[in-house]
């Protein structure tokens, strides 16, 4: 392909690069840049500061830990749901396969205020599980059963269509040597589908870390106990501390791009892996 | 990038012929404990919360309901909502098909780390996206005396909302059309070029009906998103009653004062939102899983 001469053949091409890294620096770029040079303007000292007081660790430990646990929940539930959308025929389906998406599509704060209402005390869940003595909104639970519905859809479409495209004639081969169903599903099915697993739990994670939504109506924000760090950055703000959100706030700034290489990696890995295996 | 696994990407069909083959087929009690564990989880995590919303907001009845809904503070909200996503989407819309043009049919040095560029807003928390405006045009940020010397607002008024969305939004129409308008080659448009079609005439005749179904996805989604935003609306609007308040910023304001039949009200429109852009995305999908077979059969 003579690339160079193919480039002049079709028009627009300085007009549409042109606005598309115009745009890219106005709306993302400029306004991302500030973060981290307000940040630098704090000096190490500061920043280190106040990105460590205790009541900002406590809430990384929660907002980490919380979309940690939710992302593996998601792994072992979503490779379920999309083995049950591959592989079976069962009434209803294309309905659970549309509504799989409802947390992409629904606002956080609908999904926020609905489990808040589910899990409440005197809510259709929360009755259920009050005399089972656990409690869910408004405890640290509350965050978790959040992050996990924001979460659900990443792993189901992200291993949904690498399922799809397994041919079936690994597991004919796999079955004609003798192995069980269930070897065939460790030993070929598996390892196959393992990339989309982790892309999937790492796209669930990212997500899970920034969200605040759904996460604010169902925590109870107590200080030290149940508060996640995007909560932080927003109550610094409204007592003026710019300088401290700033701080925290490119912390998770630097934390999404190291998630984001991370993210690229894993699917420059599924290609591959589907391109040799497809 | 988290954000970014809806795509558009037709399914294959029908799981009969996993069924119908022996080497693939599981055991029936693995099929029920699959679907049972799996369907348990969809109802519990997914299904409730629908419900739950609709049930919530007819809880006091239809007139309730209703009155909650043509209240003024929820009318402006409304309002304020519609326009938020009329300017967002059409921005990011025309963004999204320049950047899917320069980055799918020219070569040129950095195109892979663009594309990760692009991605970015998708892996920003919203919270941080809304701090970074606040940051620029704030009072006490970058230009913002400058703004206040001239009299104008962004931060805690209108074009503060709409840039908050416009920065959440930003990747959806890109990521449709990149992956697509890559795998599509310049082919068909250097023929029409060369056949002596204007610019126009070639991206309206051949681009256009060639990437269609991709474009409309992408809108849609870019619209859910747009319309339901809220943690970076929520730190750039100062909650004004009547003013800078966004339908889900209104949920949030009505759930805190107790009156949740109200909150729930507005918040089923929004949910309501959701189904019709999840029933749309559902056809889009349809279609062109049957134009993608058209294709591969002729």
């Amino acid at each position: 392909m003579a690339s160079a001469r193919a480039a002049r053949v079709l028009p627009g091409f300085g007009l549409s690069l042109g606005f598309t890294l115009a745009y890219l620096s106005l709306i993302v770029l400029i306004p991302l840049s500030a973060v981290f040079i307000k940040a630098a303007g704090m000096g190490w000292d500061g920043f280190i500061h106040a990105v460590t007081t205790p009541r900002v660790v406590a809430s990384y430990k929660l907002s980490f830990g919380a979309s940690l646990l939710a992302a593996a929940i998601n792994v072992v539930f979503g490779l379920l749901l999309a083995w049950a959308l591959v592989r079976y025929t069962f009434p209803g389906k294309k309905l659970v396969d549309a509504l799989i998406d409802l947390p992409f599509a629904l606002p956080t704060a609908v999904a926020g205020i609905a489990l808040t209402a589910l899990y409440a005390k005197n809510g259709w869940l929360g009755q259920l599980l009050e005399p089972l003595g656990i409690q869910v909104a408004f405890t640290p639970l509350g965050v978790l059963v959040a992050l996990v519905f924001i979460g659900l859809p990443f792993v189901v479409r992200t291993v949904q269509p690498i399922l799809e495209d397994l041919d079936a004639e690994f597991e004919e081969a796999a079955a004609s040597l003798g192995a069980s169903r269930l070897q065939t599903f460790r030993r070929v099915v598996f390892p196959t589908l393992l990339p989309a697993l982790l892309t999937g739990f790492a796209l669930a994670f990212a997500r899970a870390v920034g969200e605040y939504g759904s996460v604010i109506f169902i925590a109870g924000n107590i200080p030290m106990v149940s508060e996640i760090t995007p909560l932080m950055i927003i109550t610094k703000l409204e007592q003026y501390d710019y300088q401290g959100a700033t701080a925290v706030a490119s912390v998770m700034l630097m934390f999404s791009f190291t998630l984001l290489l991370l993210i690229n990696g894993l699917q420059a890995w599924t290609s591959r892996r589907m391109g040799r295996e497809g | 990038m988290a954000g970014a696994a809806a795509h558009l990407a037709p399914h294959s069909g029908s799981a009969t012929r996993f069924e119908a083959n022996v080497a693939t087929r599981d055991a029936p009690w693995v099929k029920y404990t699959v679907l049972t564990i799996g369907l348990t989880y969809f109802v519990l995590f997914l299904m409730l919360p629908l419900v739950a919303v609709f049930a919530e907001a007819f809880r006091k009845g239809w007139e309730a309901y209703l009155a909650a809904l043509v209240e003024p503070d929820a009318l402006s909200a409304i309002k304020l909502t519609l326009i938020a996503a009329a300017i967002s989407v059409p921005l990011n819309l025309v963004f999204g098909v320049a950047a899917a043009w320069a980055i799918a049919k020219f070569d040129f040095p950095g195109k892979q780390f663009l594309i990760s560029l692009i991605d970015l807003p998708f892996s920003v928390s919203p919270v941080v996206a809304g701090l970074v405006y606040v940051l620029i045009f704030g009072a006490q940020g970058w230009i913002g005396p400058w703004l206040s010397e001239h009299d104008i607002k962004i931060i805690f008024a209108v074009p503060g909302i709409v840039l908050a969305t416009i920065f959440v939004t930003f990747p959806f129409v890109a990521r449709e059309l990149i992956p697509l308008m890559q795998a599509q080659g310049r082919d068909e448009e250097e023929a029409a070029v060369t056949l002596g079609a204007s610019g126009w005439q070639m991206f309206r005749r051949v681009t256009l009906p060639n990437i269609k179904w991709a474009l409309l996805y992408g809108v849609i989604l870019c619209n859910a998103r747009a319309m339901g935003e809220f943690g970076a609306v929520s730190v750039v609007s100062g909650h004004i009653r009547g003013e800078t308040n966004t339908m889900p910023l209104h949920v949030e304001i009505l759930y805190n004062e107790y009156q949740f039949a109200a909150a729930f009200a507005v918040a089923s429109l929004l949910a309501l939102l959701a189904l019709v852009t999840l029933a749309i995305k559902t056809y889009i999908e349809w279609r062109a899983g049957l134009n993608s077979s058209v294709e591969t059969s002729s």
